[in-house]
C-alpha cells in the first residue's frame, strides 16, 4: 500500500471540492434548508403541525443531508470521469492498485458527508430554534454517524460505478428520490405501524436505518428502531455497497 | 539498462466495446441480452519486442490493433491471452511496479478539467511521490519546454487542442518515466507544433528512456522511429528499421493504374516492362479494375505503360505514381491503402 499516492488522491480531491465549495454548498443546503423552514417553521408556527415536530425532524435532515452529499460526492464524478471527460484515466495510472482509487473516493465521499451531516445541525437548529436534542451517548452517535456516511459514500460508489450517464435522471427519480420518501426521514417507523405491509417493505432502505439512527442518537425521546439493530444494519448495507461498488470499478477501469 | 517492451502471442478478444481509441467510434453499443455478445478480435497473437532505449513505432491503420496493445502495456486493457512485459515486470500481474516506470499519452484527452495546469502537473507528480520542491521545478521546466508558461495557472478545461495535447505529453513526461507511451501523439497538432514534439520525443530518447508511439502518419513514422511494426488486423506483419522496411518493397516506386478491364496477357506485357518487378491485378468496388505495378523507376514508366495499354484496346482511367514510401510497403503486404 501506498500513503503518498493515497494521500496525493485524497489531496486532489479535496483540492477540486475546495474550487467547487459555493456550488457544492448550495447543493447540499438550499432543499433540506428550505425543508426546514417550511416544515419546521412555517406549518409549526401557523399551527398545522406540533411544536415536537421540529426535533423530530432534524435527524431525518441531517440523514438526507449526509446521503445527498456522499452519494453526489462520490457517483457523479465517477459517471462523467468513466463515461465522458476520462479525468480519471491519469490517477489511474498513477502507483497504487485501482482499488485503493475507489476506497480514496469513498472516504472522501464519507468525511463530505459527515461535515454536511454535522453542519445541518446548527444550521436547521437556528431556523427551529428551541430544538429538544438529548445527546446520551456522543460514542454512539459519531458511530453512527460514521456509518451513515460510509453508507452514503460506498453507495455513491455502487451507482456512480453502474449507472451510465443517459441514466442518470432515472437514478433520481428512481432511486434516490423513492429512498427519501420511504426512508422515514419525515417521520418515524413506527408512524408506519398503521400500513403493516409497507413497514416490513421499506427496511429494505438503507436510509431506513440512517434516519432511525440518528433519531434514536439525537432525539431519542422519540419512538424509534433499537440503536444496537440500526447499527448492526448499517453495517451489512456498508460492506454490500463497498464491495459491490470495489467491484464495479474494477470493472469499469479495465476493459 | 533502460526497460524495454515485450509482448508474447497477445490476443484481445472484446465481447463489450471495445476501447474509443481501438474503434475510431463513440459511446457503448447497447446489445440485447438474447443476442450473443458480439466479440471483436481486437489483437490475434501479437508478438514485440522492444528495445530498452529505443524509438519504436506501431504503424497501422484504425482498428489495426494499435491502442488495444498500448492499453494492455498500461494496464489498462486485460489481455485475452498471452502476456506482457515492461522491463522485467509481468505488467499484468505486478501493475504497480509497471505503473511506476511508464508514462502514457493516451489517444482522447483526459486532462483534469477542474485544475489548472500548472496543478495538474503538481498533482501528477505528487501521485508518483516525488517531493514538493522537485514537483515545482519540474512542472516550471516543463511548462516552459512545451510554451504553456502563460497559460500555466488558467483551467485546462479552456485549453485549444492542441495545447490540451502538449499538456498530456508534458504530464506524462512529469514522474521522468523509464517508458514513454504515445498513442497518435501528432494528431490535431499544427505543423509547427508537430516538429516541437518530435524535439522533445528525441531529446527524452537521447536520455536513454524508451518510447513506443502509434501512428498513422507514414511521415512520422519514418521521421521518428529507430524500428517499426507494421501491424493489421491485430497481427504484426512486418519489423524494421524504415530504411529495411522501405528496401522489402520491390523496386520501392508504386504505379497505380486504373482501367476498364484486363487481361492476363496484358499483365504479362507489364511485367516485362524493363525496372517493373511485380504487377498485382486489383478489383476496386465500383467494377473497374487495374493494377499495381511494384517498380524501380516511377515516371518514367508512365509512358511506356500507357503506351502499352493502348495497343492492348484499353482505356486508361487513372495513375498514380508513389515514391518509396512505408504507405507502399503497407499496400504491398495488405494489399490496402493505409488511408482505406
Amino acid at each position: 500500500m501506498n500513503w503518498k499516492t493515497f494521500w496525493a488522491l485524497f489531496a486532489r480531491d479535496a483540492h477540486v471540492a475546495r474550487r467547487n465549495f459555493v456550488p457544492l454548498l448550495l447543493q447540499t443546503f438550499l432543499q433540506p434548508m428550505m425543508f426546514v423552514f417550511i416544515f419546521g417553521r412555517v406549518m409549526v408556527r401557523s399551527g398545522y403541525m406540533p411544536d415536537s415536530y421540529k426535533s423530530l425532524l432534524l435527524p431525518g435532515i441531517m440523514a438526507i443531508s449526509m446521503i445527498f452529499t456522499g452519494v453526489w460526492a462520490v457517483a457523479m464524478p465517477l459517471i462523467g470521469e468513466f463515461q465522458f471527460t476520462h479525468e480519471i484515466e491519469d490517477r489511474l495510472l498513477a502507483p497504487i492498485e485501482n482499488s485503493w482509487l475507489a476506497i480514496e473516493k469513498v472516504l472522501f465521499g464519507a468525511a463530505q458527508a459527515v461535515v454536511a451531516g454535522l453542519a445541518v445541525i446548527p444550521a436547521a437548529w437556528l431556523l427551529l430554534r428551541p430544538v429538544e436534542l438529548n445527546l446520551l451517548s456522543p460514542v454512539t452517535f459519531a458511530g453512527v454517524t460514521l456509518l451513515v456516511a460510509l453508507l452514503s459514500a460506498s453507495g455513491g460508489l455502487a451507482l456512480g460505478c453502474s449507472v451510465s450517464q443517459t441514466q442518470i435522471g432515472l437514478m433520481f427519480s428512481m432511486v434516490l428520490t423513492p429512498m427519501i420518501f420511504f426512508g422515514c426521514t419525515y417521520y418515524p417507523w413506527s408512524a408506519l405501524g398503521s400500513f403493516p405491509i409497507l413497514q416490513k417493505v421499506v427496511l429494505v432502505n438503507p436510509l431506513v436505518y440512517a434516519s432511525e439512527g440518528l433519531r434514536g442518537t439525537l432525539v431519542p425521546q422519540f419512538p424509534h428502531v433499537p440503536v444496537l439493530a440500526v447499527i448492526l444494519a448499517l453495517v451489512v448495507f456498508d460492506t454490500f455497497f463497498l464491495l459491490f461498488g470495489l467491484r464495479q470499478f474494477r470493472k469499469k477501469a479495465v476493459t | 539498462m533502460p526497460a524495454g517492451i515485450r509482448t508474447q502471442e497477445l490476443r484481445k478478444v472484446f465481447t463489450s466495446p471495445p476501447p474509443m481509441g481501438a474503434t475510431g467510434g463513440f459511446g457503448p453499443v447497447r446489445k440485447r441480452k438474447d443476442q450473443p455478445a458480439r466479440e471483436i478480435v481486437a489483437l490475434d497473437g501479437l508478438s514485440l519486442d522492444v528495445r530498452g532505449g529505443e524509438i519504436f513505432g506501431l504503424l497501422g491503420p484504425n482498428g489495426a490493433g494499435k491502442s488495444t496493445t498500448v492499453g494492455i502495456l498500461t494496464t489498462r486493457v486485460r489481455p485475452t491471452n498471452g502476456q506482457a512485459w515492461i522491463g522485467d515486470y509481468d505488467v499484468w500481474a505486478q501493475q504497480v511496479d509497471v505503473k511506476r516506470l511508464i508514462g502514457v499519452v493516451g489517444q482522447r484527452p483526459n486532462l483534469d478539467f477542474t485544475l489548472t495546469a500548472r496543478e495538474i502537473l503538481l498533482f501528477h507528480g505528487a501521485y508518483f511521490g516525488i517531493d514538493s520542491r522537485t514537483r515545482s521545478t519540474r512542472a516550471a521546466e516543463l511548462l516552459e519546454r512545451f510554451k504553456l508558461t502563460d497559460r500555466a495557472d488558467q483551467l485546462a478545461r479552456g485549453f485549444s487542442g492542441g495545447m490540451m495535447q502538449r499538456l498530456s505529453i508534458a504530464r506524462a513526461m512529469m514522474h521522468d518515466p523509464q517508458v514513454l507511451f504515445l498513442d497518435e501523439p501528432s494528431a490535431g497538432l499544427d505543423p509547427q507544433t508537430r516538429l516541437l514534439l518530435w524535439e522533445i520525443i528525441r531529446e527524452y530518447n537521447s536520455s536513454g528512456k524508451t518510447i513506443l508511439l502509434t501512428t498513422h502518419n507514414m511521415e512520422e513514422a519514418d521521421a521518428l522511429c529507430q524500428r517499426l511494426a507494421i501491424i493489421d488486423h491485430g497481427r504484426n506483419i512486418a519489423l524494421g528499421t524504415p530504411a529495411e522496411l522501405k528496401a522489402s518493397v520491390p523496386g520501392g516506386y508504386l504505379l497505380r493504374v486504373r482501367f476498364g478491364s484486363h487481361s492476363p496477357e496484358l499483365i504479362e506485357r507489364l511485367k516485362r516492362l524493363t525496372g517493373v518487378r511485380e504487377v498485382r491485378a486489383q478489383t476496386h468496388d465500383d467494377g473497374d479494375s487495374g493494377v499495381d505495378i511494384y517498380a524501380d523507376r516511377g515516371g518514367s514508366l508512365v509512358s511506356e505503360v500507357a503506351s502499352l495499354t493502348s495497343s492492348a484496346g484499353v482505356e486508361l482511367s487513372d495513375v498514380n505514381i508513389s515514391e518509396p514510401s512505408l504507405e507502399n510497403l503497407f499496400l504491398h503486404h495488405t494489399g490496402r491503402s493505409l488511408r482505406d
